[in-house]
């Protein structure tokens, strides 16, 4: 579904991304993980084209999405939720899901405002709300629940879990494998190994840059020295 | 009682039109980040184009009209084909750049409405049905103006509704909040933004097509609308629509009742308005605080880099280069070359607050003029002589620069910048409407040099040695510690506060400097061609500035110099064609959208290549 091949990206001068290569399978749940810092954000970002990658090739449902805009790439299916939620304060919650809206994509799930409003019950009360008055937790959802307004075939997740309270992090996890039941594929850059290892089918670990180790989620998370070099803080 | 009544309907009916061009260019302005210049020239099109569509159909409501909404949808159509050829290929540039492409779009428009229309002015014909007057409380009010002002209450209430209850307003609200997101949820930025030049383009069409019965059509109404404009948008806050209504009925009604009181200073009073809104209310009557977005103007690398031992030695020798062209060249050169000179000292002094202190002037223009205007009155009813005059003329402006500066290093960004285009206004107001002190419109005539200077080789030498001494000056001081605070202040204020530096004192102290200098070059300009005019200080020359820094590369320290040698040669030829400001403003349009870095820059930058590729 979703093939990074040997990427690079430079803020500047310095190196941020090196040779980064990994696949991501159709209706799969991949977690990217890494430390702070280790290239997560920057990777969902190339692939997104919000930065420009300085090489290195990104083939979304067997097309090379390396030369379009990141409007473009949305259009394909591929939906991004940034780290920084970016919500649009001064629009209220609904106005937030409809100037995302997006349909009649093939073969994508169609989400209308009802069915986002059933996987997020408490977006449905705050629909006239100013974003701006959310807090924390109901932001995140709101930026999953935008991002899917555009009816996305696979979504680029980045560190969804972070900042929010650990019932908030179980609400998610159960979100997401909603989603995956949906046959939405996932690609989700986490820190929280405990959130990842209740969502993600299989790692991808990124340590300054470089992918480390690809492998089962379970794995993973069992090998000690995985653990240890990579991802312990 | 009954009279003031109909004197306020009638600033209401002004207001209306007011507003309709100011919501244009606020909502462009939220949106795209460009201060768009052409919007007045938009209007200005409006007004002529409506003006031969309804002399041209049927005569009858439908003609009218019919004509007023074809030239308005025409003017959208116009601002599209600007958006779509222009600024889509400048949307990675600095903000300033794009507002020196449109001010190219404004001089292209001028002359195309020459062309076209001739140089009178035109007189429309009145809206059928609306032509004749109603009595209210014995007072007879145009029934036009009553037309006017629910148009304006329709205007008002269409945007609000479509602002704030359609999709497209919504996403019109989010992009100014943050356009990348949305371009990553699938919203194509390039479509929206020309959907909003389009919006905005025809809102300033039908203002200006709606103003035919009530006033001439004029070749002065684009930059007379365009300044009216801005303290509208700034007083209501960017991007605020009933911002831009409020502001348009305070702006209107303080000229219908100002008119009655002070009659020589209507224009001023205006101004001043926009002055204490800012000091109160620094993001005008409604707008919204804005953190970097009003504040990067000036984004990019705006490194000033030290002259190297090469580049010292290339200046010692175009400087000896200078002291011998006397002998060489013809006399005229030596006039334009001392032009040149004082606009490189101009732009100098521009670049000493803008490139380093990345405190942007649209106003820059006050201070040459208080500088021009001083000395030339100083020799005129002080009758001291040209040495003292131009001694002088720095004081003139410093002082100016002293005042204008204690409000304008308050504010950051665009509004910094607009409110030193107010205070510019003022003072282009008073040179403008006071005939009897500064002759008005004719200007100041007589202000030739002292005998032993009035040979055009002295006055030559006169020019080089004080302009190079002057930027000489200006450099000295960005290589000491006051430059090296100045640049700090520019590229992080808090770490600058935090260690003990009062940056706003700091930043007033180098507006003063600049204005010393600028005024230094204006006295020595009103002496080179015997006569100064209000032009000295108008809108133009304060873009003349701000072009020759940024066609000269702002990062650069000699772009300013070659912006102002480019700048006065290139005009000076153009000067010779019919049609010189619109191959004018095609060529900046040109500068703009092929050299983002400036001239100086772009070489650099190009000389910086060629070295990478030599060297793998
Ligand atoms: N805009 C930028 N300019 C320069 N360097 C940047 C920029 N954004 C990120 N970096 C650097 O790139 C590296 C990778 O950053 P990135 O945001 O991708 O990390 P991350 O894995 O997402 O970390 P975190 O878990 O903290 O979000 C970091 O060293 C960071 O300092
Ligand atoms: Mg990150």
């Amino acid at each position: 579904m979703l093939e990074v091949k040997r990427l690079h990206t430079h803020y500047g001068r310095a190196e941020i991304l090196s040779d980064v290569s990994f696949e991501v399978g159709a209706g799969e749940v991949a977690a990217l993980l890494g430390r702070n810092g280790a290239g997560k954000s920057t990777t969902l970002k190339s692939i997104m084209r919000l930065v420009r990658p300085t090489s290195g090739e990104v083939v979304f449902d067997e097309r090379p999405i390396g030369r379009l805009r990141p409007y473009e790439i949305c259009r394909l299916g591929l939906g991004y939720v940034p780290e920084e939620r970016r919500i649009f304060t001064s629009l209220t919650v609904g106005e937030n899901l409809a100037v995302a809206r997006r349909v009649n994509r093939e073969g994508a799930t169609v989400w209308t405002l009802e069915r986002i409003f059933e996987l997020f019950p408490n977006l449905a009360e705050m629909r006239e709300k100013s974003a701006r008055a959310m807090s924390g937790g109901e932001q995140q959802m709101l930026t999953v629940a935008r991002t899917l307004m555009g009816s996305p075939r696979a979504i680029l997740l980045d560190e969804p879990s972070e900042g929010l309270a650990p019932v908030i992090v179980e609400q998610m996890a159960r979100t997401l494998k909603e989603l995956k039941d949906e046959g939405v594929t996932i690609l989700l850059s986490e820190q929280n190994l405990h959130f990842a290892g209740l969502v993600a089918d299989r790692a991808i670990i990124i340590e300054k840059g470089r992918i480390r180790y690809q492998g089962k989620m379970q794995e993973a998370l069992e090998d000690e020295r995985i653990r240890a070099a990579y991802l312990m803080v | 009682m009954s009279f003031y009544f109909a004197q306020f309907l009638t600033g209401l009916a002004s207001a209306s039109s007011l507003f309709l061009v100011a919501s244009g260019l606020s909502i462009i302005f939220g949106v795209t980040r460009i201060v768009n210049f052409a919007h007045g020239s938009f209007y200005m099109l409006g007004a002529f184009i409506a003006y031969s569509l309804v002399t041209a159909l049927p005569h009858g409501p439908l003609g009218f009209w019919g004509g007023v909404i074809i030239s308005a949808l025409v003017v959208g159509v116009i601002g599209v084909v600007m958006e779509i050829l222009v600024l889509r290929r400048i949307y990675q540039s600095p903000e300033l750049f794009q507002l020196v492409a449109t001010f190219g779009v404004v001089l292209l428009i001028k002359d195309v409405a020459l062309w076209v229309w001739g140089p009178e002015d035109k007189l429309g014909p009145r809206a059928p049905g609306f032509d004749g007057a109603v009595d209210i409380f014995g007072s007879k009010v145009p029934e036009y103006d009553l037309v006017v002002i629910v148009l304006g209450l329709v205007v008002l209430a269409a945007l609000w509704l479509l602002f704030n209850r359609t999709r497209w307003g919504a996403l019109v609200r989010a992009a100014t909040e943050d356009r990348e997101m949305l371009g990553a949820l699938g919203i194509n930025q390039a479509l929206l933004f020309t959907s909003v030049f389009f919006l905005g383009s025809v809102l300033a069409g039908l203002g200006g097509a709606l103003q035919i019965p009530r006033a001439s059509v004029s070749h002065h109404m684009d930059l007379a609308i365009i300044a009216t404009a801005f303290v509208v948008v700034v007083v209501g806050g960017m991007g605020s629509i009933v911002g831009a209504f409020l502001a348009s009925v305070i702006i209107s009604e303080l000229n219908a009742f100002g008119i009655l009181v002070f009659p020589e200073i209507t224009l001023v009073l205006m101004f001043l308005v926009m002055v204490v809104v800012l000091v109160i209310r620094p993001w005008g009557i409604l707008g919204k605080p804005e953190g970097e977005a009003a504040g990067e103007v000036l984004e990019g690398e705006t490194l000033s880099i030290m002259p190297g031992r090469r580049m010292r030695l290339a200046l010692l020798g175009a400087f000896a280069l200078l002291l011998v062209l006397p002998s060489v060249v013809e006399p005229f050169y030596l006039l334009l070359l001392s032009e040149v000179f004082v606009f490189a000292l101009f732009a100098a002094s521009l670049h000493f607050i803008m490139g380093n202190g990345g405190m942007v002037s649209f106003g820059h223009a006050a201070y040459f003029g208080l500088g021009a205007y001083g000395a030339a009155m100083l020799l005129i009813y002080g009758d001291t002589g040209m040495e003292l005059a131009i001694a002088l003329a720095p004081l003139a402006a410093g002082l100016g620069a002293l005042i204008f500066g204690y409000f304008c290093v308050r504010l950051s960004g665009v509004y910094m910048a607009m409110l030193s285009l107010a205070f510019a206004q003022i003072v282009w107001s008073v040179a403008f409407q006071s005939t009897e002190l500064t002759g008005g419109e004719d200007g100041l005539v007589g202000v030739w040099p002292s005998p032993w200077a009035s040979d055009r080789i002295v006055y030559y030498y006169l020019t080089l040695v004080l302009c190079a001494g002057g930027i000489l000056a200006l450099w000295r001081m960005l290589y000491a510690p006051f430059g090296y605070t100045l640049r700090a202040g520019r590229d992080s204020p808090l770490r600058v506060e935090a260690i003990g530096v009062n940056l706003r004192q700091h930043r007033w102290f180098a507006f003063v400097i600049a204005g010393l200098f600028a005024g230094l070059a204006g006295g020595l300009y009103g002496f080179l061609h015997g006569i100064v005019e209000p032009q000295a200080v108008d809108i133009p020359r304060s873009i003349d500035a701000l072009m020759m820094v940024l066609i000269g590369g702002v990062q650069t320290l000699i772009g300013p110099l070659a912006g102002a040698f480019a700048f006065v040669f290139l005009e000076n030829r153009l000067l010779a064609f019919e049609f010189w400001r619109a191959i004018f403003g095609l060529i900046i349009i040109g500068i703009c959208v092929a050299m983002p870095l400036g001239i100086v820059g772009s070489l650099h930058r190009l000389a910086l290549r060629a070295a990478a590729a030599r060297a793998s």
